[in-house]
């Protein structure tokens, strides 16, 4: 017996708005929430612009303990897995706390905390031998990324696998493919899944810097991030968050719940190519699709909608469009492709999660996000890529991808009440 | 691809980069003769601190085993992981692998803190002289996916990659996670975990465990399951294994080592100690139960042995709870009290060590622990043989994760 996955509730903390509402809002309307950092002073740096969560963690319900303790980024996760699961209608209180799991992603965890107090015990990098004595008493929780996945679990009574996932950029489509493949697996029947970053920091942005990868649009930054566009130069940077309740279809509708839509599939692949380059030929993104068809039982002319990665380096889009021709083959003309990230920026580990989320309004709504900024084709990059306006258009299936330093090639596959080739 | 039949995790091949031996075989020594190499930490710009003693790795020449193009982007953990999964590749004689079937390998690594000797320097660079000073690796050698990326590219592995990013017990999910990739069609995966914890500012973020033990005479700062017990002793190193389709393994004419037979993992809250009990009385329970096992079928157990005196008693009381009566007669061991605990890596060593024991029927002691004071059978001193066909593998998170693994000895062993 095959277990399904629902998909039963969202959260998402994003750039232009926090929660789904605004969300939706934003991306509906082909809004841009990219600007001039002023989280810290970016003085010095080449690409001096981002997209940034107005976030006031007490007014979401956090408290003042919490927000002492935690980072910025597990703020960010709690509010989004409250939101979510509010929205799924879970009461922990009568689920087995042992078949509650955990699967939530992260590229750079707690890093902007470990400048902070770097900067203090370093003397502002005076000296390699640092004074523990300047250190802020909660540190050790910036040191390791399984902090998220725990504060979470503890605030939710999880007692089932708990797991961080940090597999780059693709961390939050894999966090959301471990839960999928726990509750599939029969290890839990409700994951809180999903993917959290704050990179915003001066040392993120600076080694960002170094490879050129970001964009140096300082003067226009709410145009700066100009996926597929011939005239884009980089990706600018965000953060945020995004949770799911990915529950088995059976427990979910056993006690009734709304269900968005399904996980049909997932897969990854590494690429063993290059820590931050990519191949124009796409194969192992290619790859990652068609497995996560195969697991879906869908066929490529059954894809709706690509949800892309469509970071705004020129490598990227021309690596992803030839991945997604390569795998839906003439379809792929016909299929729109868009990038959230022209509006919400990149938030490394978070966004993949924050992207399916997405997906599950698009398929909710029935309306395919633009691609904001986008003006000029660029003779490479050949596809349909929904110019800023959004779309209304029928969807059962939608496909998100992404691609992440270490080479990590992923893909997710939602279908909604009339997606399933059964 | 598989088609229906069940497919069998073997654990084929074993690379090890610890602070008791730099290679399996001088690791087993040291293993097997309870040797504790616990000793004051040496590493440059740590010495003023209040944590002293540590497992550090020593001897060890990245140069000599990693080209420099690797060796300049990365930190030393990826050093590590990079040596300790050559290593592994051709312990399982399959150095050559993934030159013609490059999607049927795949790479998954467990890291709980990352680059930091690497991000430090970079730290130094930027608030020390500026922006522009920091260099193009910063963005691949000081993140959590940097040794699994690092292993694909330099080996030409192409399956599924993944990267486990937890506490201590994210070493025993990691090869969980590697087991069910080979169930689900992958061939071969190449799995583990090591760590580099032992850089300045890397030690300053780690003394607010309050389970860490600051005790500044190596000999007694890590001793497990006794009244003495002072709290835990970081350390660096790991390891790396090589697990493939079982069948794949006979067909190949590889030595099956052991199974990995069941995994579970629970939570039960970061420093929750007293909880713990119940939650990897669960694991194990759940482990045994999908390895299709019976409490007495495990000959040992190889501890978490966080040495925090209700943690320690909350694994012993675990034990006695998911095995019955056979939870205080099962011999246990804990070789890292003389090792140290090095985060994710840890329990990869101890999963080395299980193995490395069942081949052959020696259960190592628990170094520098004489005076047990839990309801357990601790070996200690020497190394007691025993016909060893299943191990348990146990570990807690200081985050709050529990999990349990359970290896079944591989018949392509004489034992």
């Amino acid at each position: 017996m095959t277990r399904r996955v629902a998909v039963t509730g969202i959260g998402v903390v994003a750039p232009g708005g926090i929660g789904v509402p605004a969300f939706w809002d934003l991306l509906s309307n082909g809004r841009t929430a990219t600007r001039g950092i002023t989280l810290f002073d970016p003085e010095g740096l080449r690409s001096r612009i981002a997209a940034e969560c107005d976030f006031d963690p007490l007014a979401h319900g956090l408290e003042p303990e919490l927000v002492e303790r935690a980072d910025r980024y597990i703020q960010f996760a709690m509010v989004a897995a409250a939101e979510a699961i509010a929205d799924g209608g879970v009461d922990f209180g009568s689920e087995d706390p042992w078949r509650v799991a955990v699967s939530l992603g992260s590229a750079v965890g707690g890093t902007t905390r470990l400048e902070h107090d770097y900067v203090l015990v370093s003397e502002r990098g005076q000296r390699w031998d640092v004074d523990h004595r300047t250190a802020e008493p909660q540190l050790h929780l910036a040191f390791s990324p399984s902090t998220l996945a725990s504060v979470v679990a503890e605030r939710f009574g999880a007692q089932g696998p708990v797991q961080t996932v940090s597999t780059g950029c693709t961390s939050g489509l894999d966090a959301v493919g471990y839960g999928s493949h726990t509750i599939e697996e029969g290890r839990a029947d409700i994951c809180i899944a999903g993917a959290s970053d704050s990179p915003i920091s001066p040392i993120t942005m600076a080694c960002f810097d170094a490879i050129k990868a970001t964009s140096p649009n300082n003067d226009d930054p709410a145009h700066a991030s100009r996926p597929f566009d011939a005239h884009r130069d980089g990706f600018v940077m965000g953060e945020g968050a995004a949770v799911l309740v990915l529950e088995e279809l059976e427990h979910a509708r056993a006690r009734g719940a709304h269900v968005y839509c399904e996980i049909g599939g997932y897969a990854t692949f590494g690429n063993s190519y290059h820590m931050t380059g990519l191949t124009s030929e796409g194969l192992e993104m290619a790859r990652a699709i068609d497995t996560t068809l195969d697991h879906a039982r869908v066929d490529p002319t059954d894809i709706d909608y690509v949800n892309a990665h469509g970071s705004g380096t020129r490598q990227n889009d021309r690596h992803e469009t030839a991945a997604v021709k390569r795998s839906l083959g003439a379809h792929a003309y016909d299929t729109p492709m868009s990038s959230i990230k022209s509006m919400v920026g990149h938030s490394l580990g978070a966004i993949g999660a924050i992207e399916v989320v997405a997906c599950v309004l698009a398929l909710a709504r029935q309306v395919v996000p633009p691609t904001a900024n986008y003006e000029t084709p660029d003779p490479e990059c050949d596809l349909d890529y929904v110019p800023r306006t959004a779309r209304p258009r029928r969807l059962d299936n939608v496909l998100s991808v992404g691609s992440g330093f270490g080479g990590f090639q992923s893909a997710v596959l939602l279908t909604g009440p009339g997606g399933r080739k059964r | 691809m598989s088609g229906q039949r069940t497919r069998h995790t073997a654990i084929t091949g074993i690379g090890v980069v610890a602070p008791n031996g730099l290679r399996t075989d001088t690791y087993w020594k040291s293993v097997k003769e309870g040797l504790n190499v616990l000793d004051r930490i040496t590493r440059e710009g740590c010495g003023h601190l209040p944590l002293r003693v540590a497992g550090e790795v020593r001897g060890f020449d990245p140069s000599a085993l990693i080209e420099d193009t690797f060796l300049v982007q990365t930190d030393r953990f990826t050093h590590f992981a990079l040596a300790a999964a050559d290593a592994a590749l051709e312990d399982a004689g399959l150095s050559g692998i993934a030159a013609d079937a490059p999607y049927s390998v795949g790479v998954v690594t467990a890291a709980g803190s990352g680059g930091g000797e690497f991000g430090q320097r970079e730290l130094q660079k930027l608030w020390g002289q500026g922006a522009r000073f920091v260099g193009p690796y910063q963005s691949i050698a000081w993140f959590y996916a940097a040794s699994t990326g690092q292993i694909s590219i330099r080996r030409g592995f192409k399956g599924p990659c993944g990267v486990v990013a937890s506490d201590e017990a994210g070493g025993l999910d990691a090869v969980a996670h590697a087991a069910r990739a080979v169930r689900r069609g992958t061939d071969v995966v190449v799995v583990g975990a090591a760590e580099a914890p032992l850089a300045p500012y890397s030690m300053v973020c780690q003394l607010g465990y309050p389970e860490l033990s600051t005790v500044e005479d190596p000999s007694c700062a890590y001793r497990p399951f006794t009244s003495a017990a002072c709290g835990f002793v970081p350390a660096e190193g790991g390891a790396v294994l090589v697990v493939e389709d079982a069948d794949r393994a006979h067909r190949r004419g590889g030595v099956v080592r052991a199974t990995v037979a069941g995994h579970a993992a629970t939570f039960t809250g970061a420093s929750r100690w007293d909880r713990s009990r119940e939650g990897l009385a669960h694991a194990i329970r759940a482990a045994l139960d999908e390895a299709g096992c019976a409490p007495e079928e495990i000959d040992v157990v190889f501890a978490d042995a966080l040495g925090s005196p209700e943690a320690d008693r909350a694994e012993a009381l675990a034990l006695a709870d998911a095995l019955g009566p056979h939870g205080t007669r099962v011999p246990v061991t804990a070789p890292k009290a003389g090792i140290g605990r090095s985060y994710c890596g840890a329990p990869l060593l101890d999963i080395a060590a299980a193995v490395l024991a069942m081949e052959h029927g020696q259960i190592p002691p628990t170094p520098g622990v004489f005076d047990v004071c839990h309801e357990i059978d601790l070996v200690t001193s020497t190394a007691r043989p025993a016909e060893l066909r299943t191990a348990l593998v146990l570990s807690r998170g200081l985050m709050g994760s529990n999990a349990a693994l359970v290896l079944r000895r591989g018949p392509g062993t004489a034992a």
